[in-house]
C-alpha cells in the first residue's frame, strides 16, 4: 500500500527522526541557530531536560549512556555552545561512549563569513568525534540521524556529531519542506560504503588463543571497558570459570566482573590494588579483552609484564599492537569472540587443563598479605575518605550506580566499592575530565530513574559543574551526591607532597569557601554537613530515604590522606607502592 | 634524496569523493604525528570516490598503524600499499627556467632528452613541462638549476601498481 507523501520541515523531520531512532530523552540548551528545532521540540514525546550549561548536556548524556547502554542524545546551539560541548565529546570519544551531538549551525549562505555565533565545528570537533557530519538540506536529515545512531552505536561506539544549519530547519523557508522518507537499514549501510566493522573474530585466531590457554600456567584475563560496550560481562564470566582465570578489571571496566567473585582481583593500573597489578606483571599469559593497555595501567612499557604472551581481543583493529604486540591478535566484538572461544574451550578442558593452583596460592597469598589499608581517624580529627567511601558502598541500596569526577575520590570510589553488576559505574577514564560526576549522574539517574544513584565527588570536581544541581532540582532528578571536601585538588597535592618535595602550588581551595550546604541548599538539594564518623552512617541514610530532590552530603576529610597503592609514573608496575611508609616499596 | 622510496611509504587510499574527506586525512595524519612526505588527490573515474596518493615518512610511525587508523575513517574505503618496485608512479614538473636566446637551445635540447615539452617562452625564460618518475625530474632540476630556476612547481606523486605480465593467451 503507498501512503501519500507527507511533507513537513526540516524541523520537524529531525525530531520525528530522533523519535524513530527511540530516543526518550534529551539533553540541550536553546540558542539562536538551533531555535527552529526546539519548537517542535514542544510537541514532541521526547523529553527534554535543560542544562545551565552545554558541557553538562555532553555529560549527561555520556552519563546516559553509560548507564543504560543506548547512545546519549544532547542538543546545543552554535558557536559558543558547539565549543562548550567539545570536551564531552572528547571524553566520549577516548572512552568509546555511545553519543549523539546535534549542534545548531548559521545557514547555509552564511557559512564562512564569520557571521554571528559561527564557528567551525566541524573542524574543531573533528579529531574528538568518531564521525562528524554538516548537514546541508532538509531532505538528507532522516539519512544523516540514521547514519549517527548507527556509527555511534555499532562498531567501537562513539560520539557523532551533527552540525545543522539554521535555515535547512526553518519552519518559514519553503526551500527547506521536504518530503518525509525513512531510510532502510540497507540504505543506511549502503550509504557508509566505508563502514564495515568486523564482529566475527577469525576461527584460526580462536583456535591459536584456545592453545595459549590451554598451555599456561599463570594465566590473567585483562578486562576492558569493552566487555561493557559489547554488554559480554555475562560471558566473560563464563569464561573465567570454565578455566578458573582470574580477572583484572580496568578503571573503565569496573562492574564487569564482580568483585566479590572468588576469581576477581580488582582493578589493575596505577593506582590498582597490588594483586591485581602484581599478576599482570607475573603473568605468562594476557588475555587482554577490550583493554587497550593504556599506559595508566601499564606503567613504564618496557619493564610491563615481561613473560606474559598476549592474547588481544578488540573490535578496533587499530588497537591490535598499538601499544603491545600482541601473539594472537583477534579483531572482532568480544562478545561473539568470547563466546565462540568458550565454545572451542569447552571441547578442550574436558580433557583437563593444566594445573594453575600454585599460581592461585601465589594469588591469594598476596590478596591476604596486600589488602587495601587506612589507618582511622583520630577522636576529633578529619575523617578518612576510605571510611566514607566504605560507609557509601555498604548502605548503598541493591542496584545503586555511582558516579565520580577525577582524582583521588575517584581513585577511591573505585578501590573501595564493590561492583557486583555492570554498568553500575560511570566515570570518566581516558580524558580524565574535572567535572563529570554530577552531570553524569544526572545522565544516569534520568536513564534509569529507579536506581539510586550517587555522586562521589571532590570539592574541586564539583566546583566545576555543580550548577547542574539546579538542573536536578528543576528536573526533579534526585541524585545524591557525595562531596569528599578535603579542601584541596588532592591528586595533585598528593603529587606535590610524593614528587616535589612538598612544595604545594596552587592546589588549596579552602574547606568554607564555598559554604558547600548553603550552595546546595540555594540549588534546591537537601545539604547536610559531616564532621565526625558517627554522623556519617546517619547522614548517609538520611540521604538514601530522600527520593524527591537531591541531596548534597559535604564530608570534612583529610587532605593528607593518600591513593595508595601507587606505581609513581614512569616507574615499572614492579616498582609498585603499596602505603605510606618509605619500606612499604616492594622489590 | 627526496625521491628514494626506500624511506617512504606509498599509499594508495580510495575515499568517497565528498566536501572534507581530505581534511580528515590530513587532521588524522597530524593528530597522529604522522607526515605527509607528498599528496595527491582527484577524483576517479567514478564521480563518487576520489583517489588519494600518499607518500608518508615511514619513520614517523610503523605504516601498519597508520594503514588502521586511516581505515577507521567512515569515508575511507580501501587503502592499498603499493610497493615502488611494483608501481608505476609518476609527477609533474613545471618549471621557468632563465634562459637568453643564446641558451635557449641547451635548455630545449635538455627537456627534450626527459621528453619533456617547453610550454610557454618569454624573452629571456621558458617554462618547461615535464612528467616522470620523481628521482628523473630531481636529474632533470638538478642539470637546470645552472641556468638559474625562477619559479618551479611540483605535483604530489601519483601511483597505480603494475600490470601482471603473464599472458592469458593460450596457458
Amino acid at each position: 500500500m503507498s501512503e501519500q507523501p507527507v511533507r513537513m520541515s526540516g524541523a520537524q523531520a529531525l525530531v520525528k527522526s530522533l523519535e524513530l531512532e527511540g530516543v526518550e530523552v534529551i539533553f540541550g540548551l536553546p540558542g539562536g541557530a538551533i531555535l527552529p528545532v526546539y519548537d517542535p521540540i514542544l510537541d514532541s514525546p521526547i523529553r527534554h531536560i535543560l542544562v545551565r550549561h552545554e558541557q553538562g548536556a555532553g555529560h549527561m548524556a555520556e552519563g546516559y549512556a553509560h548507564a543504560t547502554g543506548r547512545p546519549g542524545v544532547a542538543m546545543v546551539t552554535s558557536g559558543p555552545a558547539a565549543t562548550n560541548i567539545v570536551t564531552p565529546l572528547c571524553d566520549a570519544f577516548v572512552d568509546s561512549v555511545p553519543m549523539v551531538v546535534i549542534t545548531g549551525q548559521v545557514p547555509v549562505g552564511a557559512i564562512g563569513t564569520d557571521a554571528f555565533q559561527e564557528c567551525d565545528t566541524i573542524g574543531i570537533t573533528r579529531s574528538v568525534t568518531k564521525h562528524n557530519e554538516l548537514v546541508t538540506r532538509a531532505r538528507d536529515i532522516p539519512l544523516a540521524v540514521r547514519q549517527a545512531f548507527l556509527l555511534a552505536s555499532t562498531g567501537r561506539p562513539g560520539p557523532v556529531l551533527l552540525d545543522i544549519p539554521k535555515d535547512i530547519v526553518d519552519a518559514a523557508n519553503p526551500d527547506a519542506q521536504m518530503e518525509w522518507y525513512w531510510p532502510t537499514d540497507e540504505e543506511v549501510w549502503a550509504s557508509l560504503p566505508g563502514y564495515r566493522p568486523t564482529t566475527k573474530g577469525h576461527p584460526r585466531k580462536i583456535k591459536e588463543a584456545a592453545e595459549l590457554i590451554m598451555a599456561a600456567r599463570q594465566p590473567v584475563i585483562y578486562a576492558g571497558g569493552g566487555i561493557l560496550k559489547a554488554r559480554a560481562a555475562t560471558v566473560l564470566r563464563e569464561l573465567a570459570e570454565l578455566t578458573g582465570i582470574p580477572v583484572v578489571t580496568t578503571l573503565t571496566a569496573r562492574g564487569a566482573f564482580p568483585d566479590d567473585h572468588p576469581l576477581a582481583l580488582g582493578m589493575p593500573g596505577m593506582h590498582g590494588n597490588f594483586t591485581a597489578v602484581t599478576a599482570m606483571q607475573e603473568s605468562d599469559l594476557l588475555i587482554a579483552l577490550g583493554s587497550r593497555f593504556d599506559d595508566r595501567v601499564t606503567g613504564k612499557l618496557p619493564a610491563f609484564a615481561p613473560d606474559a604472551k598476549v592474547i588481544h581481543v578488540d573490535i578496533d583493529p587499530a588497537e591490535l599492537g598499538k601499544v603491545r604486540r600482541p601473539d594472537v591478535p583477534i579483531v572482532g566484538d568480544v562478545r561473539l569472540v568470547l563466546e565462540e572461544l568458550v565454545r572451542v574451550l569447552e571441547r578442550r578442558v574436558a580433557d583437563g587443563q593444566p594445573d594453575r593452583s600454585a599460581w592461585r596460592q601465589t594469588l591469594s597469598g598476596w590478596q591476604e598479605r596486600f589488602p587495601l589499608h587506612y589507618e582511622p581517624s583520630e577522636p576529633g580529627a578529619l575523617l578518612k575518605p576510605q571510611f566514607v567511601l566504605e560507609q557509601l558502598r555498604d548502605r548503598a541500596p541493591e542496584g545503586t550506580i555511582v558516579a565520580t569526577g577525577v582524582g583521588q575520590h575517584q581513585m577511591w570510589t573505585s578501590q573501595y566499592w564493590r561492583f557486583t553488576e555492570p554498568y553500575t559505574w560511570v566515570c570518566s577514564g581516558g580524558l580524565g575530565t574535572m567535572g563529570f560526576s554530577i552531570p553524569a549522574a544526572i545522565g544516569a539517574k534520568a536513564g534509569m530513574p529507579e536506581r539510586t544513584v550517587w555522586a562521589v565527588d571532590g570539592d574541586g570536581c564539583f566546583q566545576m559543574t555543580a550548577q547542574e544541581l539546579v538542573t536536578a532540582t528543576t528536573e526533579r532528578i534526585p541524585i545524591k551526591v557525595a562531596i569528599l571536601n578535603n579542601a584541596y585538588l588532592g591528586m595533585v597535592r598528593q603529587w606535590q607532597e610524593m614528587f616535589y618535595d612538598e612544595r604545594y602550588s596552587e592546589v588549596y581551595l579552602s574547606p568554607d569557601l564555598p559554604d558547600y550546604v548553603k550552595w546546595a541548599e540555594a540549588m534546591g538539594c537537601v545539604a547536610i554537613r559531616v564532621e565526625s564518623p558517627e554522623e556519617v552512617g546517619p547522614a548517609i541514610e538520611r540521604a538514601n530515604a530522600i527520593n524527591d530532590r537531591p541531596v548534597v552530603v559535604e564530608f570534612r576529610t583529610d587532605a593528607a590522606e593518600k591513593v595508595f597503592p601507587m606505581v609513581p609514573a614512569g616507574l615499572s608496575n614492579s616498582d609498585i607502592v603499596v602505603g605510606p611508609l618509605p619500606e612499604g616499596t616492594v622489590q | 634524496m627526496t625521491s628514494n622510496g626506500a624511506r617512504h611509504h606509498l599509499l594508495s587510499v580510495l575515499v568517497e569523493n565528498r566536501a572534507g574527506v581530505l581534511a580528515r586525512v590530513a587532521s588524522l595524519f597530524a593528530r597522529r604525528g604522522y607526515n605527509i612526505y607528498s599528496l595527491a588527490v582527484a577524483p576517479t573515474d567514478d564521480e563518487r570516490f576520489s583517489r588519494i596518493t600518499i607518500v608518508a615518512d615511514a619513520e614517523s610511525a610503523p605504516l601498519e598503524q597508520i594503514v588502521k587508523q586511516l581505515h577507521k575513517l567512515v569515508n575511507v574505503i580501501k587503502i592499498s600499499e603499493l610497493d615502488p618496485l611494483d608501481s608505476i608512479e609518476r609527477e609533474l614538473m613545471l618549471c621557468t627556467v632563465r634562459a637568453d636566446p643564446t641558451q635557449r637551445g641547451q635548455v630545449i635540447e635538455l627537456v627534450s632528452v626527459f621528453g619533456g615539452r617547453i610550454v610557454d617562452v618569454g624573452h629571456d625564460e621558458l617554462t618547461v613541462s615535464v612528467d616522470d618518475v620523481p628521482s628523473r625530474l630531481d636529474d632533470l632540476e638538478d642539470l637546470l638549476s645552472p641556468f638559474g630556476i625562477a619559479m618551479m612547481q611540483r605535483t604530489g606523486r601519483i601511483a597505480l601498481p603494475k600490470l601482471d605480465r603473464a599472458s592469458g593467451l593460450g596457458s
